[in-house]
């Protein structure tokens, strides 16, 4: 059993922090992963992505290849469509729905068009639930719950018990946010 | 105590030298290969055992240090990206002609792709050059188990040995099996003035010796651990496929090893020459599938003749720049990748840019306004975050090439007359090899107007200490710039006047000027602010 993700958004989104959990869960669950980072400078408001392969066998390529996603995850709806050509067939798209409008001609009508076309999105305002229950810097926590029912290859507790894993040296206020944002992202996707 | 950890390739390479012993590593900060040091600089381990892991100036003096404590008798480490090897050359190459005394691991990433770089030089041919051993691993474990056996090799073989990784490996995360265990490795300082001073009659023995030392080299490579052979079983194939680095993961993600193809992983060099003649011997052609320059692709043309047909960069079967990835190797085996959803018109690129707010902004908004007036200006930028002043909104840059180049190319063109020229480099990139370059237009008294953006750190790496901190104005005029022609302001809006009014002045003025806007990167301001909070 496989899952490849595509993680993607805008420099300073927090997609590292949903990859370092997922990264978590899997090493705990004693599976196989690999997990392509980007540093330097793409990271300054710039597109962002990273390749996340989980699996219970050998994984060699740390990039993946075309047409392989189960899932793209994104932080950012026109970055998730920037990575179509790797979506499998019957792969998800779970996304933020709130642009990032940092470039002069942002491309309003061919996004929404686009997504108009694709089967299996689920599309979520992140950044407004995060604003209406007081956890600014969870959006991504919130976009992680909403993907986690998917994934199979892991269970939305051991997602959890990596939260605690992750955040736990950022005390326990951050922890308890983090794990309401996961939940509610879940109760949003069901 | 065993354990498993989850490590990027970078870390892997720390970890592992860490516990094979490392007394020091000496870097400067460059992307892919920054978090080497990073995370031996966060190590806890690192006070306890005195484990030197400060910044260096640059490369080559990063280079020269760590043969001092190889030469003490101690294991050292240098980490540098691609182009950092250019400005090591010198000690790096003459290293290999002193030899070492304590094992000393030079780690090289290349950045096929230029992610973040201005060249795609591959690191290999450096290793070829200075004739010593190298070491490339294909994945994070790899990375891990070959330093403890790195360090071991140029112990044994009194030689450096150069270890090198791309992008895809620095940066990637894999779960590793460690060791948890440290080695307590050192030796006597050196005491052989014959090995290590480099008049041309010890180098010329050290040469000798050097030279005689490759067929040993190539023996080493053809039994390492780390050289895989597969189903090679001297049965005739089609295709053969030889593969380093990077490039093995894309062959075996294309199922190779279902398929049967036989396969060389070369991760030692020089070439294991033998086991790509029987390889060749068992094949009708070999395709060659490396991240970087055709290096092994050469070599092997040369070993198996001309007859022979070699598939890979020099055939066109891959392509000559960009990293490699699975797709692209899939299509040199034959397979068309499948791909079910296209990428939709209009989807627009996000280029990074410099942060809102940062000190550079100002600085290209306040050039910009005075040479509005000098139709002539020239702009000879520099290495870092402020490159980006190259693309829209400020379009303010003419020229970047190389750590430094801003001040000397800027000088350069005023020798020749032109006017105003104007060099913008960093407050690192300065310390790093900037000084020297102003040194010559000093002497010269060229007509030249030095802007060192000072933003207190090494920004574009992610915020690393900044050798010259502090020191600007005492440095520029120590090297001989007019005290009154050293200028500092703070670049922000606010002060937009009196900054053009500066430029202006120091324009005007005949020989060379330093202004020096100063104000702090607002990454590590914030960074430092989510730490204290007042």
């Amino acid at each position: 059993m496989k899952y490849d993700i595509i993680l993607s958004g805008v420099g300073g989104q927090g997609i590292l922090s949903i990859a370092t959990v997922i990264g978590d869960a899997a090493v705990k669950a004693g599976l196989q992963l690999k997990q392509a980072e980007v540093h330097g400078m793409s990271q300054r408001g710039g597109e962002v992505e990273s390749g996340l392969r989980l699996s219970d066998s050998t994984i060699y390529s740390d990039l993946l290849p075309s047409g392989s996603a189960d899932m793209i995850l994104s932080m950012e709806p026109m970055e998730a469509l920037r990575y179509l050509p790797f979506l499998a067939k019957d792969g998800y798209i779970v996304t933020s729905t709130a642009p990032f409008r940092n470039i002069p001609e942002y491309p309003e009508e061919a996004v929404k068009s686009a997504y108009e076309a694709l089967p299996r999105v689920t599309g979520i305002d992140i950044e407004r639930l995060a604003r209406e229950n007081s956890m600014p810097k969870s959006a991504n926590m919130i976009l992680l719950g909403a993907a986690s029912g998917h994934f199979g290859i892991l269970t939305p507790e051991q997602l959890k018990e990596s939260i605690v894993n992750v955040f736990g040296r950022k005390g326990p206020q951050m922890v308890e946010t983090n794990l309401r944002a996961f939940d509610i992202g879940m109760s949003c996707s069901q | 105590m065993n354990e498993t950890r989850l490590l990027l390739g970078d870390e892997a390479i720390a970890l592992g030298a860490l516990h094979a012993g490392l007394k020091g590593v000496y870097a400067y900060p460059g992307t892919p290969s920054t978090e080497i040091t990073e995370f031996i600089q966060a190590a806890e381990a690192r006070d306890r055992r005195g484990i030197h892991c400060t910044w260096s100036s640059n490369e080559k003096t990063a280079m020269e240090a760590a043969l001092g404590m190889s030469y003490a008798g101690f294991r050292s480490m240098v980490c540098m990206k691609h182009v950092g090897m250019n400005v090591a050359a010198d000690a790096f190459v003459n290293s290999a002609m002193t030899g070492v005394n304590g094992g000393l691991v030079v780690v090289a990433a290349d950045d096929p792709s230029m992610h973040s770089s201005q060249n795609e030089q591959d690191s290999r041919f450096y290793g070829k050059f200075a004739m010593i051993p190298m070491l490339e691993p294909s994945t994070q474990q790899e990375a891990y188990d070959m330093m403890d056996y790195a360090f071991a090799l140029s112990e044994k073989e009194k030689l450096p040995v150069l270890m090198r990784l791309t992008t895809r490996l620095a940066h990637s995360r894999a779960a590793v099996r460690v060791a948890g265990t440290v080695r307590d490795q050192h030796l006597q300082p050196a005491d052989d003035p014959s090995s290590w001073v480099l008049l041309p009659a010890n180098a010329r023995r050290k040469n000798d010796r050097l030279t005689a030392m490759q067929a040993h080299l190539q023996e080493l490579s053809e039994s390492s651990p780390f050289t895989l052979v597969s189903h090679a079983d001297g049965r005739q194939a089609r295709l053969g496929i030889i593969a380093s680095g990077t490039g093995y993961n894309y062959v075996m993600e294309n199922k190779a090893a279902e398929n049967g193809i036989p396969v060389l992983k070369v991760s030692q060099y020089p070439l294991p020459g033998q086991k790509v003649k029987a390889l060749a011997d068992s094949c009708k052609s070999i395709l060659v599938v490396e991240d970087g320059q055709p290096f092994i692709e050469e070599q092997v043309k040369a070993l198996t003749g001309a007859g022979y047909s070699i598939l890979g960069k020099l055939s066109g079967d891959l392509p000559r720049t960009g990293e490699l990835n699975p797709d692209i190797v899939a299509r040199a085996l034959g397979h068309e990748p499948v791909q079910f959803y296209a990428k939709p018109q209009g989807i627009a690129p996000r280029p990074p840019a410099l942060c809102q707010g940062c000190g550079h902004r100002d600085v290209y908004i306040a050039l910009n306004k005075v040479l509005a007036d000098y139709p002539d200006a020239r702009v000879f930028a520099d290495i870092g975050c402020y490159t980006l002043g190259a693309l829209p909104p400020f379009c303010a840059i003419d020229s970047c090439v190389d750590m430094g180049a801003s001040i000397t190319m800027a000088k350069g063109a005023a020798d020749a007359g032109l006017h105003p020229a104007v060099a913008v480099i960093g407050d690192s990139t300065f310390t790093h090899s900037g000084m020297t370059g102003l040194l010559d237009a000093v002497n010269d008294r060229s007509n030249i107007t030095v802007v060192i953006s000072d933003n207190l750190t090494t920004a574009m790496t992610g915020g690393q200490d900044s050798a010259g901190t502090n020191k600007f104005e005492a440095i520029c005029i120590a090297l001989g710039v007019e005290p009154e022609h050293v200028r500092v302001v703070v670049p922000l809006q606010k002060n937009m006047e009196s900054i053009t009014a500066v430029i202006r002045e120091e324009i005007d003025h005949e020989g060379v000027s330093v202004i020096i806007p100063r104000r702090e990167c607002m990454q590590t301001l914030s960074r430092k602010t989510r730490k204290n909070p007042k």
